[in-house]
């Protein structure tokens, strides 16, 4: 069960150290947990991992293809492997060994995927993965999420540790705005439904959760119910929740840090031409690279600012 | 254990088996298939520990074919050892069936990691013998390449790894038949001297003659005794070798053939392995 906070603020902990904690906890627990990193433990926070675990954490150096095999096997002698890179090339990068050593191969491997989109600021457009969960979405049986917080990262994070298959996490690395209360728990393949409105529904994920949220609230001045979905696992896709919030309030938004092509819209739209067609907007990423800016310049310069999905919910609701 | 003898019986026979397997289906990769036979009488009939009636028996040696395509070879080598009975070498590439072109863990009992992709074999490989040395496993894990296969960056980013990591329990073979799928290796992309590379990068490296099953497991057991570092062992080979109509052809990457010529090259090798049974003290 998941309790949403009053208010989004800026999170107390950094994403990579909700990460790091609960990697090292699962370690101390006893479970199986193995780390690999490719030249980024000081961005993926895991230096504390590494230090109190140095058998069971594997510097891989810069060579993501040769990471991704290594934590498939690993996982062939028992081993729970979680990886992690930048996204761009946790994904795109190592696309046909996730495929092959991992998916194919029926192994059982995580692969974290850091500085999700407008995320990566100053490493820009080299390193701005807007095509991460787009990338790797066809890959069979594959499953992709978007921890929203720190609190949901140490949920899911723990939950993969029991689980058994090929995950990806798209994380951010940083402070992202907290969403939920401590302790709760979340079900991977189950949106999260935060905000009850009938008018229209904001299907969202990663910090464009928070922009939803805002948006509803201030719609919410004006009489105009705004129902707000976290949708942080993007395959499976929870296609019930999708066609009910359809169906009770008959247009959809989605709102992702991610190319539109490929990526959340793709999914909800997919889903939704099953279940019964309702007018949909994308916010998101309009199949452009990325560039160097800050967070709030870049947010401005893509439109994943909650004054565009205001503008979304507004042309939906229009179109009803 | 087998001596050397018996394994060179082993090898031809392995080499009838995997052409009749191929015959099955009428087309395949017969030339980096018959290369590799004297290596796999070694592995499977010397080197390896295994049980053929528990596959998945944790703290058993693995061999990573990461050349997947020289799957009926090792589908041959499994059946004969007892993997699983030789009828079901007629399953090659049937729809449904449990031995397809390219080497699937989920598919044929004994194989022990799914390739096909090329490079991608180093890696997984290297992840087995990382596992099984942090579970304090004594197993050792071999790996086989393909010299074409060498082209794939890949492969260098895990002989360089495997070496920074002293990964001693890891035995990998270069089938240096000196093909690939469109001509000779040194004309598509030349791999050069393998095993200077390999020893540039600090591997033991050996070369032997990969036709040879006594300098094979020589090799083998030399390389075991390594301690801190991963071998390497370059198998000096000809693809094809043994079978009368694909040794020496350019192109016998993959070929197709009939019933007669399989015929033909069986019929040759088993005057081979008439003289290799003769020369184990077997009789005829």
């Amino acid at each position: 069960m998941y309790t949403t906070l009053d208010v989004c603020e800026t999170s107390s902990v950094m994403m990579r150290q909700a990460y790091c904690e609960t990697l090292c906890a699962l370690a101390r627990e006893g479970r199986d947990v193995v780390a690999l990193d490719a030249d980024l433990i000081s961005s993926s926070g895991m230096r504390p991992f590494f230090k109190e675990f140095p058998d069971r954490a594997v510097q891989c150096g810069v060579a993501e293809a040769n990471m991704i095999g290594i934590a498939a096997g690993l996982s062939a002698v028992g081993k729970i492997p979680f990886a992690h890179s930048f996204g761009c090339f946790a994904s795109r990068r190592v696309c046909d060994q996730i495929m092959i050593s991992a998916a194919y191969a029926c192994l059982n491997v995580r692969i974290v995927g850091s500085d999700p989109g407008i995320t990566a600021t100053y490493n820009g457009g080299t390193h701005m993965p807007f095509e991460d969960m787009g990338v790797l979405r066809s890959i069979p049986g594959i499953t992709l999420i978007e921890p929203t917080d720190p609190v949901m990262t140490r949920d899911v994070v723990r939950k993969l540790a029991s689980a058994y298959g090929v995950y990806y996490i798209r994380l951010a690395r940083k402070n992202v705005k907290a969403v939920y209360a401590d302790g709760s728990t979340f079900e991977i393949g189950r949106g999260a439904l935060l905000r009850p409105g009938r008018d229209v529904a904001v299907i969202a994920s990663g910090i464009m959760v928070s922009e939803a949220l805002k948006a509803a609230d201030i719609l919410s001045a004006e009489g105009v119910g705004v129902r707000v979905v976290d949708m942080f696992t993007w395959k499976p896709v929870d296609g019930e929740l999708i066609a009910e919030c359809a169906a009770e309030t008959g247009a959809i938004v989605t709102a992702e840090n991610h190319n539109i092509y490929g990526g959340l819209g793709s999914a909800v739209a997919e889903a939704l031409v099953k279940s019964g067609p309702v007018p949909v907007e994308m916010v998101g990423v309009r199949d452009r690279f990325g560039q160097v800016g800050t967070e709030d310049y870049l947010r401005e310069e893509y439109g994943l600012t909650a004054r565009d999905i205001i503008g979304a919910i507004r042309r939906a609701i229009a179109r009803k | 254990m087998k001596t050397a003898g018996q394994l060179q019986v082993m090898a031809e026979e392995i080499r009838i088996a995997t052409l009749r397997t191929l015959e099955y289906f009428g087309a395949g990769h017969i030339g980096g298939a018959m290369s590799i036979v004297e290596t796999l009488a070694v592995l499977y009939g010397s080197v390896m520990r295994y049980d053929a009636s528990n596959p998945g028996w944790d703290t058993r040696d693995r061999l990573v074919m990461s050349k997947g395509h020289a799957g009926p070879a090792l589908y041959a080598t499994l059946s004969m050892c007892g993997f699983f009975p030789a009828e079901m070498l007629a399953e090659l590439n049937m729809p449904g069936g449990r031995l397809p072109s390219h080497c699937d863990m989920n598919k044929t009992p004994g194989v022990d990691m799914t390739t096909g992709s090329l490079g991608q074999g180093m890696s997984t490989a290297i992840g087995l013998a990382l596992g099984c040395r942090m579970n304090g496993w004594d197993s050792n894990t071999y790996l086989l390449l393909g010299d074409g296969e060498c082209n794939e960056g890949q492969v260098w980013e895990g002989v360089m790894f495997a070496r920074h990591h002293k990964l001693d329990n890891l035995v990998t073979f270069v089938d240096r038949n000196m093909q690939q799928l469109d001509g000779f290796v040194r004309d598509v992309l030349d791999t050069g001297d393998m095993a200077a590379k390999f020893t540039a990068f600090g591997w033991h490296t050996q070369e032997v003659n990969g036709h040879d099953t006594r300098a094979i497991d020589a090799a083998v057991r030399n390389a075991l005794a390594q301690k801190g570092v991963p071998s390497a062992i370059i198998l000096h080979t000809v693809k094809g070798y043994g079978c009368n109509f694909a040794e020496g052809v350019e192109s016998n990457h993959n070929m197709s053939f009939t019933k007669e010529q399989i015929d033909g090259a069986v019929a040759d090798v088993r005057v081979r392995l008439a003289a290799a049974k003769a020369a184990a003290g077997e009789g005829v």
